[in-house]
């Protein structure tokens, strides 16, 4: 069953880290991939540009409306996705447990329709 | 905590677990017996505080109980159970005027009908912390890593189980009592170890489920005195919880076991967990598996006196784990022991024969074990890789850090893995 890990952190948070933190950050992350590929569960996987380079569009009383921002102005957004196909949501749980995510935001876990 | 709170809220606790398994042991209806109990539990808590602690907390709990057990049995459809149950419940009464209870403990009881075979094995440890511990369904949920819709439903089923399947609450004797024995012990050492993956203790509902896991090891130590592994189990427990502060340092940094400051280590807890041993040892029966592992942590706190780790006794140990479980964990402990006596060439041969173990494909200690092998030999691009793989299968923070330190050590440059994150 595939469910996707959506990762939600402050993005400010990243930014005030040393370049080393940073550094050693982004490598966990990559250690994090490494692992969900070579246990075969990796479908796919994004690191999203930060919410405030994101535009809304959508449809109101028949004109399209298009505004700056994400869809939400919370504190955590929307930072990246993990896209894993496992047996069932407690292995799923188990890997976004794992997910460095998990320690600088909150990892949301839901199960992808299937089509 | 007002002082009147706490008196209520240690006495509501100690009479809690007897409660449960006197009322469900005679009905076999843990929910039914958990309802009642928290009703009573909950009148408790807003009256002593004001009224004192009564004489007799048990018997002030179990006669509010057994009042709303009767008031649910009679909403019920009267079946024939159902009005036995209310006949026994009458003739309770008259038990709160007794200083002594007058029923039997029933918790050991409780608790083998908890890990009984019938149950799921990975719910054993769920259903005791509920039913004996009065832990919520979502707390038990985070602790094992499961969505608390699911837990909940887990428990509920298991505890229909129980009451459906006539599952008994009697505890088992002769040769059945060691085999039964084990999965209660394997129960309790599945709740310590889900409490101890906080470490930082930063979650202090987690906290405490190391220190309960430790309080059902005491019971069941207490009950059977003769039993070796349940001594056995309690000293490991108490052993690794001696050395709880000792894992971090002043800045929060994980410090791995051979480099801990003994003096940081809570010695009476290190030599509460040493007397059990002896004891245990002195049992009659071959050691067993909580045993053995106790006797590896006793191994290394030795390191208190003497200043080494006796590395040849732990690897004596570990063939004698191996030999009794057929673990692939203790297999790798093995190997990790070898490298120490015999050199990191011997214990990564131990390593590549464990290699194709799907068991341990995504276990963070080996990978890391592999890896600080590897390393020590100077293999250095494949320690990075079994590094890399250590550290996305590791949960905590501090841990993944003192990793990711390791591997930058091996090499100048630092050389994360490629992926979508750079």
């Amino acid at each position: 069953m595939e469910y996707m890990l959506m990762i939600y952190s402050d993005p400010n948070g990243f930014d005030k880290l040393s370049p080393s933190q940073q550094a050693e950050g982004l490598a966990a992350y990559g250690a994090y991939h490494q692992a969900l590929q070579k246990a075969g569960v990796l479908r796919n996987s994004n690191r999203l540009r930060p919410a405030t380079s994101a535009t809304t569009v959508r449809l109101q009383s028949g004109k399209t409306q298009v505004l700056d921002g994400p869809y939400a102005e919370t504190r955590e957004q929307l930072g990246g996705y993990f896209l894993i196909d496992v047996p069932d949501l407690d292995a799923a749980l188990s890997w976004a447990a794992r997910c460095p995510g998990a320690a600088h935001g909150i990892v949301e876990v839901r199960p992808v329709w299937a089509m | 905590m007002n002082a009147a709170v706490l008196a209520a809220e240690t006495a509501a606790r100690q009479s809690y677990s007897k409660l449960i398994a006197f009322l469900a042991a005679r009905t076999r209806d843990v929910a039914g017996a958990e309802d009642a109990l928290s009703e009573a539990l909950a009148v408790a808590l807003t009256e002593w505080p004001e009224s004192g602690v009564p004489h007799t907390p048990d018997a002030w709990l179990l006669t509010v109980a057994r009042r709303k057990l009767v008031d649910a049995l009679r909403r019920r459809r009267l079946d024939e159970d159902a009005s036995a149950h209310l006949q026994w419940l009458a003739e309770l009464q008259g038990d709160e005027d007794d200083a002594e209870p007058a029923w039997p403990d029933r918790r050991l009881g409780l608790l083998f009908a908890c890990a009984h075979p019938g149950i799921a094995r990975d719910l054993h440890a769920p259903l005791m912390l509920q039913v004996v511990l009065g832990f919520d369904a979502a707390t038990i949920a985070s602790a094992f890593l499961i969505a608390p819709a699911t837990m909940a439903q887990r428990l509920v089923r298991a505890k229909a189980k129980i009451r459906q399947a006539g599952i008994g609450f009697e505890v088992p004797q002769g040769d059945a009592l060691r085999e039964r024995l084990s999965t209660v012990l394997d129960a309790i050492y599945a709740a310590y170890a889900e409490g101890w993956s906080d470490p930082e203790g930063v979650d202090a509902r987690r906290r405490n489920l190391a220190d309960e896991a430790i309080w059902l090891g005491r019971l069941v130590a207490s009950l059977l005195p003769d039993e070796g592994e349940a001594l056995g189990l309690l000293s490991l427990m108490l052993h690794t919880h001696a050395r709880r502060d000792a894992r971090r340092d002043a800045a929060g940094d994980y410090v791995p076991l051979s480099e801990q400051d003994p003096a940081r280590w809570d010695a009476p807890r290190v030599d509460e967990a040493e007397s059990l041993l002896h004891r245990a040892n002195r049992c009659i029966g071959a050691p067993g598996r909580y045993q053995l592992e106790a006797a590896v942590q006793s191994a290394h706190a030795m390191r208190r006196q003497t200043g080494v780790i006796d590395w040849p006794a732990i690897e004596r140990l570990y063939d004698a784990l191996c030999e009794l479980t057929g673990s692939p964990v203790a297999a790798l402990n093995r190997a990790v022991a070898l490298a120490e006596t015999r050199g990191p060439a011997a214990g990564l041969a131990a390593l590549d024969a464990l290699a194709g173990d799907e068991r341990l494909a995504e276990y963070q200690p080996h990978w890391a074990a592999r890896a600080e092998l590897l390393a020590r030999s100077g293999a250095t691009d494949a320690a990075q890789q079994a590094y890399a793989q250590a550290i996305g299968l590791e949960r905590e923070p501090a841990v993944r850090r003192y990793l990711q330190q390791r591997a930058a050590a091996l090499t100048q440059r630092a050389s994360p893995a490629p992926g979508p994150w750079r």
